[in-house]
């Protein structure tokens, strides 16, 4: 499995699982899709605007992945996120 | 000496490798994936691999007034175990031989086993 080689050293925006939106560099991946990002921060959505928290180095487990996005840079800087307003991403509801 | 089957020495679990010869098949076409956290985006399917994970271009999301946190990722990565359905254009499917194809897996249960089982 190397469909994620394509996004390494690339800006990734990842949704969790249980809903949270973590944007970082992509440093590296396994075949069960941990993945290592670098320089990341959160991004809290929410009705009153977004809010940026910063985290640093994050290893994130596979089962705990949803979605691996490509941003693109400049769409992503000309998002005005203080002022974008939206209902935080559902929780993955399992039915087994 | 354990050996532990493993994709691709033969047929890993049969859906599995059914659905996944199956779904690189429709390499190139517009499917909507839904996934359990009720998000849907619709993109050009890309590849597929052994854990039906999905490799999308062109996304779009479905509700995308409800969803904004997509709009400036064009291209994505989704992981198979959180695919709840994936939407097909119909002509793109050929129902019948996916049907003779599944009886004809599901006619060798040996085959079936084998590919979760480890051997001692």
């Amino acid at each position: 499995m190397s469909e994620l080689q394509p996004f390494i050293d690339h800006s990734v925006s990842v949704i969790t699982a249980d809903g949270r939106f973590i944007v970082g560099t992509l440093k590296g991946f396994d075949q069960t899709t941990n993945i290592i990002l670098e320089k990341c921060h959160e991004r809290v959505f929410s009705q009153t605007g977004t809010e940026v928290v910063p985290l640093g180095l994050y290893l994130i487990q596979g089962d705990n992945i949803c979605i691996i996005g490509e941003l693109d840079d400049i769409r992503d800087a000309n998002l005005d996120l203080a002022n974008l307003c939206a209902d935080p991403i559902q929780a993955v509801k399992h039915s087994h | 000496m354990v050996r532990s089957l493993h994709f691709p020495s033969k047929t890993p679990s049969v859906s599995r490798f059914l659905f996944y010869s199956f779904f690189k098949t429709l390499v190139g076409q517009q499917v909507t994936v839904e996934l359990k956290n009720d998000l849907a985006i619709t993109g050009v399917l890309i590849s597929v691999d052994q854990f039906l994970n999905i490799k999308l271009d062109e996304i779009k999301v479905v509700d995308e007034a409800r969803y904004p946190h997509m709009i400036p990722v064009k291209n994505c990565f989704i992981r198979g175990s959180v695919v709840r359905y994936v939407q097909l254009p119909a002509q793109a499917v050929d129902t019948a031989l996916l049907q003779d194809a599944a009886r004809r897996e599901a006619q060798q249960p040996t085959t079936a086993q084998q590919g979760n089982v480890r051997v001692k």
